[in-house]
């Protein structure tokens, strides 16, 4: 998806903010999960679920739902580069985006320009697909896999 | 993937990939949400959460949580902070970084030597560029990171952004 038309910012005021904040957290495992993170906010659960429904409707936020651990799911995942030629920018983007195993790509300040991650259905499968971008671009794909993760709090405090 | 058949409760066919299936469409918004997957998955509500709870302590899901699109919160200074650090401070450095409330995400990733250097990746977002690097600036004082070589990677433009069921933020 091209993002690169920009939609004016969504607003959110205090309230809202509380909330994407809280829930970056997690929602707790319980019968009432609203109600109960609705009580932390000092908010009512109906203003809690009324102003959830307009954060997704308005794209702010994306669905509610589990936060998988690729690796242990048996996905192979990872984050590559490629330095592209200016000339040939456009013609790469396409064809590494034609990936269905390209999930972000992002254009960098860097001499390698293109940013990718990949995310497969196995392990092996990221050899085999950076082999077949390699082939597709006559480029060299730069692989660079996560060793370790440090885990932060608050994934994008608003 | 397969997962251990069902705790001990026998009503017969309890299908916890339908669960999976469901739990990936994202919990509803309504009073009783558990409840609300139950009924769609044959299960009770108690079991939906046994089998959640589980995933969650097994470390398959490592929560229920949503995703904050930044892009439409007008967060566009997307910044890819990169540190060549000693193999014997990474650790504890990317501890330290991933404490800093300005610091989104933190990965020791491979090198790719000689063209990459880099081992340790940070995300830093911000409305504007300068307030990116002057958070980035606190950090490198704060941290005493003066004499790691870094480099700043503000994104450009994105191609391409597909949070798929693995991929749900930006990965440094």
């Amino acid at each position: 998806m091209n993002v690169a038309h920009r939609p004016k910012p969504a607003k959110l005021d205090a309230a809202d903010r509380r909330i994407v904040n809280r829930l970056q957290q997690g929602l707790p495992l319980v019968p009432s999960p609203y109600a109960a993170v609705a009580a932390e906010l000092s908010l009512s659960e109906g203003e809690l679920l009324y102003r959830l429904e307009r954060l997704l409707e308005a794209g702010v936020l994306s669905r509610f739902g589990p936060m998988y651990h690729a690796e242990r799911l048996g996905g192979g995942l990872t984050l590559a580069a490629l330095e592209v030629p200016e000339a040939d920018f456009e013609r790469v983007t396409e064809t590494v985006n034609a990936f269905p195993e390209v999930a972000h790509n992002y254009r960098r300040e860097h001499r390698l320009n293109m940013w990718f991650v990949l995310a497969t259905e196995t392990p092996q499968r990221i050899a085999e697909v950076i082999e077949a971008i390699e082939a597709a671009t006559g480029l060299v794909v730069f692989n660079m896999p996560k060793q370790e993760e440090f885990h932060v709090r608050l994934h994008l405090p608003v | 993937m397969s997962l251990p058949s069902p705790h001990a409760d026998s009503h017969g066919e309890v299908d916890p990939q339908r669960l999976r299936a469901l739990l990936e469409g994202g919990l509803p918004l309504t009073e009783r949400p558990w409840q609300a997957l139950a009924e769609q998955c044959g299960m009770s509500e108690a079991e939906v959460l046994a089998w959640v709870e589980r995933w969650q302590r097994e470390g398959l899901i490592k929560r229920m949580g949503l995703v904050v699109r930044h892009h439409a919160l007008g967060i566009r200074a997307n910044a890819m902070v990169v540190w060549d650090l000693p193999d014997t401070a990474v650790a504890e450095v990317g501890r330290r970084l991933a404490a800093e409330p300005a610091v989104t995400l933190c990965y020791r990733r491979r090198r790719c030597p000689p063209e990459w250097p880099y081992n340790l990746f940070c995300m830093i977002h911000g409305t504007r560029r300068e307030r990116v690097l002057a958070a980035l600036d606190d950090i490198v004082e704060r941290q005493a990171l003066q004499d790691m070589p870094r480099r700043v990677l503000f994104s450009l433009k994105a191609y391409k952004q597909c949070g798929g069921r693995y991929i749900h933020e930006d990965q440094p």
